[in-house]
């Protein structure tokens, strides 16, 4: 029951992602491929998780820990940039 | 045991040429001090040796270094190496003490004994050496200390072009040395002095003998400014007279006739031997003394004077008969002596008197009768007038040349030239007394001359003394010495038996007696007729600037480089890439044609997953290329790059390597967000249709050649390395992660490198932009004028408790990351971002009120930390970064276990932090104005 679960998932993951990353090549504004690539990096979280429940293994929470605390801070700096253009002042 | 001083004797300069430099701050005659100190210290070491060598002992000290090479740091002395140790010590002292009074307050002195003390480092290794590889490094750096102090008055060209002359033709001639030694070596079969010399059968019989004493010989005479190579000599004499005194009369150009002398059992003797060393000696014997005598400048003089007698000495070996050789040696002594003193007086007229040039000096007698004296005794031993040190070695020249068993019927070629040159060196030596102290009235001096520092002439004095010493007394000065230096010479050893010599300065009437009195009146007749010779000399010679002519060479050269250079590196990094890419691709091609491109193994399955990953990377990486005019947006496609290849690690088992990129790609989004502001936000379009296609299909071939490699290769049956690690980390470097295992211990020693360029690389980058002005824009790509909110406050309220967050995360990767994904790298990283996340959310005050880390000191901290880690392996005797580890348990957390790799990781994750932060925030810095906050180090 598990397995056919983790297969849905994974399934709506890949879906998800492909969609965002349309969106990345889309845009059709700045700001669109911004918030696209930031939920990539969110989705990115689920999928390494599923990927960790599936192998029954804990080797990769590391990654999609990283990934939570982190992976906002590229999108701060773009967006931070779009805003000011100067990031660090 | 005795033997054990002789590294000592060597390394006391080499070591201490430092020590004068930094006395220089307690003042000039702290610093001479100094340098006398070593030198004396040297000395005093060398004289408690002395007498095993004179009872005919050889001083062996060995140490091996590369014996796998032939390469010991083996040294020795016999009587040939203590008389060059004696004159290059004691001369050294001399000199030491007249350049205190020498050089003005202008000068950097403690410079000019740190160069003086590395030179005679060089030279004792040259003279001390057993192992022939060993000479050969101490050759090269007599070549390069004397371009030193050649060119030590840096700010005249005439200086820095004859030190590059200089340095050009004895470097040349060390490399041709280089290949002779190698040579011999082979020969031989043993770079072993020892072995050597006690082969000559051997060598002189191999057929390799003739090459190999034409490239030792190069060496030899570009050393001792031979002819065709003597012209560096006078443009030498750019160098400060004590250098000259030093240097370029009594030990650099002796080096080449010491070699002579060395492997003289071994190589001398036979007929091409002769030809070649006694041809050459008598060519620059005759054109030297010819020469010297129409030198105006003093020091033109006597560099052309040493000339001759440099080729004087190496006749005499080239005789290749024992007493040949014991005169050669004799002559060494006497020249050095005679010769260093005529330096030093004519350094001091050129002092006292602020010329040199002999048409101006003239009637100095009046003005300084002491130094006068001096310089006549030591003119008249450079004459060879009987009682003088130089008459008894000249007189054994004459006789020797008279004895000799070469050139049949021209026999009488070799006499008929030493007593012309005997003629000129008398003439030249006349004209050095005449000219400058008597000969009427000074002609306009730039200064009114007198006598120097009373300490000033104490070396000369002392010089002289010895120059008339040995002339009158010399079986109570000189035998011993000479004796056991010509023995060693002769034979290899100091044992062996010598031929009978006679020092007696009086042997009756004979015929070297007539050659050296028909020397003494034909100089004295040409010197008087010395007004009609430069006349017919400047009609016959016309000026020949061997140094311009050298210097059109080089620069011909030069451009050739220059033109050759223009043509493989034009500058463009298009097409340095599309060449490397492009041969690339041949070579995988022309390498794999032909074999089939599967192997046996069946194709992975891939599922649908996977392949979307695939697929998105693919697409990414192609619109990042499409719009990479585009920065910002190529920037967001490149990133997904970044985060699929991050997912792709973590598929493939490689959660390392995942973490390592994730946290890359952060910092590089930072990075060049930073860098971006000052950029266009468009570049323009450059590239014609033509080069799109070629590139196009360059790109394509290359890309389907690593395609194709990684399918065969994936198809095909491997073994990896990493089964060596995967069985050895945990045993070998006590951790299970096998990745953080190799960064850490099987490859500290790269890791420890990396780290450093690391910080090497910080540190070069805020040196460049400290002090740079860029133009910021005030307004977005759209033309759009920036937000005025500086710091949102959702930003500054959700990143500040973040920084614990990622400090434990960044704690818990560092700690775990021996044995689990993790380690010192990624930590770094983690702690880097989110400092930096702080300037980003709440403004560089705002964080640097609040963190007061030098990032500087961090980083190298950091490095030290690693370095030192590695170092303490040494204390228990174990190779340099050898790690161990242990097992411990402690109440409440259990058992646990500690590396002192961990040690090492801690400072790699230091240095990662500090030079992270140093780059970024320094760039982040360049938009505030410079004066309104600190310099963030």
């Amino acid at each position: 029951m598990l397995s056919l679960a983790i297969e849905a998932a994974f399934a709506m993951m890949t879906l998800a992602l492909l969609l965002n990353l349309w969106r990345v090549v889309r845009g059709p504004d700045l700001p669109d491929r911004i918030l696209a690539l930031d939920t990539m990096y969110i989705n990115s979280i689920a999928l390494i998780v599923l990927y960790g429940v599936q192998q029954k293994s804990e080797f990769y929470f590391e990654a999609a820990l990283l990934i939570a605390v982190m992976g906002f801070v590229g999108t701060v700096a773009v967006v931070k940039y779009l805003l000011r253009g100067d990031i660090v002042e | 045991m005795n033997a054990a001083l002789l590294p000592i004797i060597i390394l006391l300069p080499l070591l201490g040429a430092l020590l004068p430099v930094l006395a220089i701050r307690l003042g000039r005659t702290a610093s001479a001090w100094s340098a006398a100190a070593l030198s004396g210290i040297a000395l005093g070491l060398l004289l408690t040796l002395v007498p095993q060598v004179f009872a005919g002992e050889t001083l062996l000290y060995r140490l091996d270094w590369l014996p796998a090479y032939g390469l010991n740091l083996a040294l020795r002395l016999d009587g040939l190496g203590v008389l060059f140790a004696l004159l290059i010590l004691g001369i050294g002292l001399l000199v030491i003490l007249y350049a205190r009074y020498y050089l003005s307050e202008h000068d950097p002195m403690g410079r000019f004994y740190g160069f003086l003390l590395l030179f005679m480092a060089a030279m004792l290794g040259v003279v001390l050496s057993e192992n022939l590889l060993l000479m050969l490094i101490f050759w090269e750096l007599t070549s390069l200390s004397s371009f030193l102090l050649i060119g030590y008055w840096k700010h005249r060209a005439d200086a820095r072009q004859g030190a590059r002359l200089a340095l050009t033709i004895t470097g040349g001639g060390g490399l041709a040395l280089l290949a002779g030694i190698l040579l011999l070596g082979h020969i031989s079969g043993s770079y072993e002095l020892s072995v050597v010399l006690a082969s000559t059968e051997t060598i002189q019989a191999h057929p390799l003998y003739p090459a190999t004493l034409v490239l030792i010989l190069l060496g030899a005479f570009t050393k001792s400014a031979q002819f065709p190579f003597h012209f560096w000599l006078p443009h030498a004499m750019a160098a400060p007279t004590p250098v000259s005194a030093y240097l370029h009369s009594a030990t650099m150009v002796k080096a080449g006739v010491f070699l002579l002398a060395r492997l003289f059992p071994a190589l001398a003797g036979s007929e091409l031997w002769f030809y070649l060393v006694a041809g050459t000696g008598m060519v620059t014997l005759l054109l030297g003394a010819y020469h010297a005598l129409f030198k105006h400048d003093l020091k033109g003089l006597l560099a052309y004077s040493t000339i001759s007698h440099l080729g004087l000495i190496t006749l005499l070996f080239g005789l290749g008969t024992p007493l040949g050789a014991v005169a050669g040696v004799f002559h060494i002594i006497n020249h050095a002596i005679f010769k260093a003193s005529l330096f030093m007086a004519a350094g001091i007229i050129d002092h006292e008197s602020g010329t040199r040039d002999m048409r101006k000096l003239n009637g100095l007698w009046r003005y300084m009768p002491h130094t006068a004296t001096l310089a006549m005794v030591a003119a008249a031993s450079m004459a060879g007038v009987p009682l003088f040190n130089g008459f008894l070695s000249k007189e054994m020249f004459f006789a020797e040349t008279l004895h000799h068993s070469w050139l049949g019927a021209w026999h009488w070629l070799l006499p008929v030239g030493a007593t012309l040159a005997g003629v000129f060196a008398v003439a030249y030596s006349i004209r050095f007394i005449h000219d400058v102290f008597f000969n009427g009235d000074p002609i306009d001096l730039p200064r009114t001359p007198h006598e120097p520092p009373r300490y000033m002439k104490v070396p000369v004095e002392i010089l002289v003394a010895l120059c008339l010493l040995v002339g009158i007394f010399p079986a109570w000065t000189v035998a011993p010495l000479l004796a056991s230096a010509a023995a060693s010479t002769v034979n290899g050893t100091v044992g062996g038996a010598l031929p009978h010599y006679s020092l007696a300065v009086w042997h009756g009437f004979n015929l070297p007696l007539l050659m050296s009195v028909i020397a003494i009146a034909g100089g004295a007749l040409i010197y008087v007729l010395r007004h009609q010779l430069f006349a017919l000399h400047a009609r016959l010679f016309r000026p020949f600037d061997a140094k311009a002519l050298f210097e059109r060479q080089l620069e011909q050269i030069i451009g050739y480089a220059r033109r050759l250079t223009a043509l493989l590196e034009n500058g463009s990094l298009q097409r340095y890439l599309m060449l490397l890419v492009a041969s690339a691709v041949v070579l995988v091609a022309s390498g794999l044609w032909g074999s089939p491109l599967s192997g046996p193994l069946p194709a992975g399955e891939v599922d649908a997953v996977t392949l979307a990953g695939a697929l998105a990377l693919a697409l990414s990486a192609i619109t990042t290329t499409l719009w990479h005019r585009r920065r910002l947006v190529a920037l967001i496609q490149l990133s997904v790059v970044g985060l699929v290849v991050s997912i792709a690690f973590v598929r493939f088992a490689a959660p390392d390597l995942a973490l390592t990129q994730l946290s890359v790609e952060m910092v590089t989004i930072i990075l060049l967000m930073l860098v971006l502001y000052f950029l266009p936000q468009q570049s323009p379009a450059e590239s014609s249709p033509l080069r799109i296609g070629r590139d196009l299909l360059l790109a394509v071939a290359a890309g389907g050649s690593v395609a194709l490699l990684a399918w065969g290769v994936l198809t095909r049956p491997y073994q990896t390395i990493g089964d060596y690690f995967m069985a050895n980390s945990l045993s070998g470097g006590g951790g299970s992660n096998v990745v953080n295992v190799i960064l850490v211990d099987f490859r500290g020693f790269d890791t420890l490198g990396e780290v450093t360029v690391l910080g090497i690389a910080a540190i070069g980058i805020v040196m460049m932009l400290s002090g740079l002005q860029l133009k910021m824009p005030t307004a977005d790509a759209a033309g759009r004028p920036w937000a005025r909110e500086r710091y949102p406050m959702i930003l500054a309220v959700i990143s500040r408790p973040l920084l614990p967050l990622a400090l434990v995360v960044a704690i818990y990767l560092m700690l775990r990351g021996h044995n689990m994904p993790g380690g010192g790298f990624i930590a770094g990283l983690v702690t880097a971002i989110a400092l930096i996340l702080q300037y980003v959310a709440s403004g560089i005050a705002w964080t640097q009120q609040r963190m007061h880390l030098d990032y500087i000191k961090l980083t190298a901290a950091g490095v030290l930390l690693a370095a030192l880690t590695g170092l303490g392996s040494w204390a228990f005797g174990y190779p340099y970064l050898t790690s161990s580890f242990g097992h411990f348990t402690l109440p409440l957390l259990g058992e646990f276990e500690l590396a002192t790799a961990m040690l090492f990781d801690l400072g790699v994750f230091l240095a990662v932090i500090g030079s992270t932060l140093l780059v970024l925030a320094n760039l982040g810095k360049l938009s505030v104005l410079k004066h309104t906050l600190k310099e963030e180090r």
